[in-house]
């Protein structure tokens, strides 16, 4: 039986869903016209209009090592940032299901860092990890210069990727709990009678029954940490030392922004545009295949 | 050998008390029917044993080691779930291994058992199917087979088949009753179901409200319940129970001035007690119109039931049910009948306990007649 509402008035229906359309083309389509727009063309140095110039903007970020550079650093920097706060987040999840002793004081408290914006998440990861200042000074104090990432790269990656990890660590806890909890208790207990202790039962029951949010998670991480990885880079390391921590959004910003090339961040944009569409193809593509659906 | 004993076993979450101080022995072996309706502490109880739920207080002993402190693993008993709680993501032979599995047993021993077991409980053919590819009474062999295969002491049954369809859930009963009288392991089984409990049971506790109203052979729980709500739960169709006072030793009167006659060597009563007569349905005797000692009924509908009738009317104004051999001739408006005075139950109207003379045996006259 077909149950979905239908219009005979089509005037009525479009008059309905025009706001969310106009909503849409105004803050996507449009902009992404227009980075396409100047992806492929290019302004004159001293004004006047666009020049269309085909590919030339793409083979000459493909053709820059620093922007190769950036390409490896987000890659990177997804790959560690995802499994940092999806395994961090997993095993808050399990410990709180548990209903541990003061379980819902820590639900309560593990939503928090979601709702701070980037940049003060990267304004207090700056103080924390300040090498002469912050809390983390101390291990510098047992060895020198052991912790500066305003001089070393990965200090700098660190940095970073622990600052993002523990903003999205909330996010995908609430998902993580909420797929523990409409597991039914009794399949726990049926493992506990079987004879498995709690390693075991998260093992064996609980993670594999967790497959769909696990892997909604993971393409909802590695999106985020290309493409909204930017407050936090800004604030913490703005990029560097030594473009250590240049992530591609971060490049395209200062490229655009501070270098005032819209031509080559617009190019540059389209290609994170592809990049993350290609990779959430790959996952629904394979990865979701090896995922069970209870 | 793995009896078990329940000491004075008290649950509370919070301030809120379940179970009242529960004093329980089950022998090992026996096949031991906890019944009581939703909420009474039935399952908690039977959690309690497995070990997943606390014990507030007293102890619970298994094989003579008392239990209280280990972790279910460490117990040595299965459970079937109410809803079999299958893992979802393992096959039908993965899900009756995992025990084996978990205790480390080598894969050829571990498929060697599987079969076995599977062959018992007749899922050869569908061992690596998942349980959402199975039938409700399919998942339940499932649930059985994955108890079975760790060769427990104990078997923990949580309303097994209560999902199940009534002609599916006869078949599961027997089958339960087959296993147990071939593995002989000491079995506890939690239901709501009456039939069930004494269809199964070789003792049955009838729990109410955190309480054991009364444990004891289903026979002896039949004829002689303990309280009015042992009486009231146990026999299809329900007892019927008449409010009344005691007039004489051998008399009593219900509120419409209806006399009931009873047999004074049977029960201790007090002139002026408030209390609860209870005749079961098929108890009551039909009878040839003017025989001495008639009340007449007045039928108000009849339920057939293929093998008997149930006649619905009316004694003393109180609703008043008759079951009758579907051979009789079908009753209609006026119906004679005459009450056994062996077949009379009485209660305090307050305190729901039976008022009966001394403590029943069984083989007595009111068990013979019932």
């Amino acid at each position: 039986m077909d149950r979905r509402a239908t219009f005979d008035n089509l005037w009525l229906a479009g008059a309905l869903v025009a706001p969310q359309i106009l909503l849409v083309v105004v803050f996507f389509y449009w902009p992404t016209m227009q980075a396409l727009y100047w992806a492929f063309s290019t302004q004159p140095p001293f004004g006047g209009t666009n020049q269309w110039v085909g590919w030339q903007n793409f083979e000459q970020i493909f053709s820059d090592a620093v922007y190769w550079n950036s390409v490896r650093v987000s890659i990177v920097f997804a790959i560690l940032s995802t499994a940092l706060s999806i395994g961090m987040a997993l095993l808050l999840a399990l410990m709180i299901d548990r209903q541990l002793a003061g379980h819902k004081a820590y639900r309560f408290v593990y939503f928090w860092p979601y709702a701070i914006a980037a940049p003060a998440v990267g304004l207090a990861f700056r103080f924390i990890f300040a090498p002469d200042a912050g809390f983390v000074s101390a291990i510098n104090q047992l060895a020198p210069n052991l912790w500066n990432p305003a001089l070393k790269g990965w200090d700098a990656m660190l940095l970073i990727v622990i600052a993002n990890s523990w903003k999205m660590m909330a996010y995908n806890f609430i998902f993580f709990l909420a797929a523990l909890q409409s597991i039914p208790r009794s399949l726990v207990e049926a493992a506990a009678m079987d004879g498995s202790g709690v390693l075991r039962r998260a093992r064996d029951i609980q993670i594999p029954l967790l497959a769909p949010t696990l892997f909604f998670l993971l393409v909802i991480n590695i999106t985020e940490s290309f493409v909204d990885s930017f407050g936090i880079v800004d604030i913490t390391t703005g990029g560097g030392p030594a473009r250590a921590t240049d992530l591609m959004v971060f490049k395209i910003y200062s490229d655009g922004f501070k270098g005032l090339d819209y031509s080559m961040a617009a190019a540059q944009s389209i290609v994170l545009m592809l990049l993350v569409i290609g990779l959430t193809f790959v996952q629904f593509r394979y990865v979701e295949k090896r995922v069970h659906y209870a | 050998m793995a009896d078990i004993a329940i000491r004075n076993v008290e649950k509370s979450y919070g301030k809120t008390a379940v179970l009242h101080g529960i004093d329980l022995q089950i022998a090992d072996g026996e096949f031991l029917v906890i019944l009581g309706p939703s909420g009474c502490g039935k399952s908690t109880l039977l959690r309690m044993i497995a070990g997943l739920e606390g014990i507030s207080r007293g102890e619970i002993a298994i094989a003579g080691r008392v239990v209280n402190a280990l972790e279910p693993r460490e117990r040595g008993c299965a459970m079937v779930f109410q809803n079999y709680a299958l893992y979802p993501h393992m096959t039908v032979g993965e899900n009756i291994g995992y025990a084996l599995k978990v205790a480390g047993l080598p894969k050829p021993e571990r498929e060697r058992r599987v079969a076995e077991i599977a062959r018992i409980v007749g899922l050869e053919a569908f061992l690596a199917r998942r349980p959402s590819e199975l039938s409700g009474g399919q998942r339940q062999r499932v649930a059985m087979g994955r108890a079975m295969i760790r060769e427990p002491k104990v078997f923990l049954f949580d309303e097994p088949l209560s999902n199940l369809d009534a002609k599916l859930r006869v078949q599961m009963r027997l089958e339960i009753r087959r296993l147990h009288q071939r593995l002989q392991a000491t079995s506890v089984f939690v239901t709501h179901d009456q039939i069930e409990a004494m269809s199964l049971a070789d003792r049955i506790v009838v729990m109410n409200q955190g309480r054991i109203e009364q444990a004891g052979p289903p026979r002896l729980l039949y004829a002689e319940p303990a309280t009015r709500f042992v009486a009231s739960f146990l026999g299809a169709p329900a007892m019927n129970l008449l409010p009344a006072t005691i007039i004489a030793k051998d008399r009593a009167r219900m509120a419409d001035g209806t006399e009931i006659a009873l047999d004074p060597a049977r029960f201790i009563v007090e002139i002026g007690q408030a209390v609860e007569i209870g005749i079961r349905p098929e108890d009551v005797m039909i009878v040839w119109p003017g025989s001495e000692g008639a009340h007449a009924l007045e039928v108000e509908f009849t339920e057939d039931m293929g093998s008997s009738r149930l006649l619905h009317t009316r004694l003393g104004g109180m609703e008043f049910t008759v079951l009758q051999p579907a051979a009789q001739i079908e009753a209609e408006g006026q119906l004679p009948i005459t009450i056994p005075e062996n077949a009379i139950h009485l209660f305090d109207l307050n305190t729901g306990k039976r008022l009966n003379r001394q403590i029943p045996v069984i083989g007595t006259a009111a068990s013979a007649a019932a």
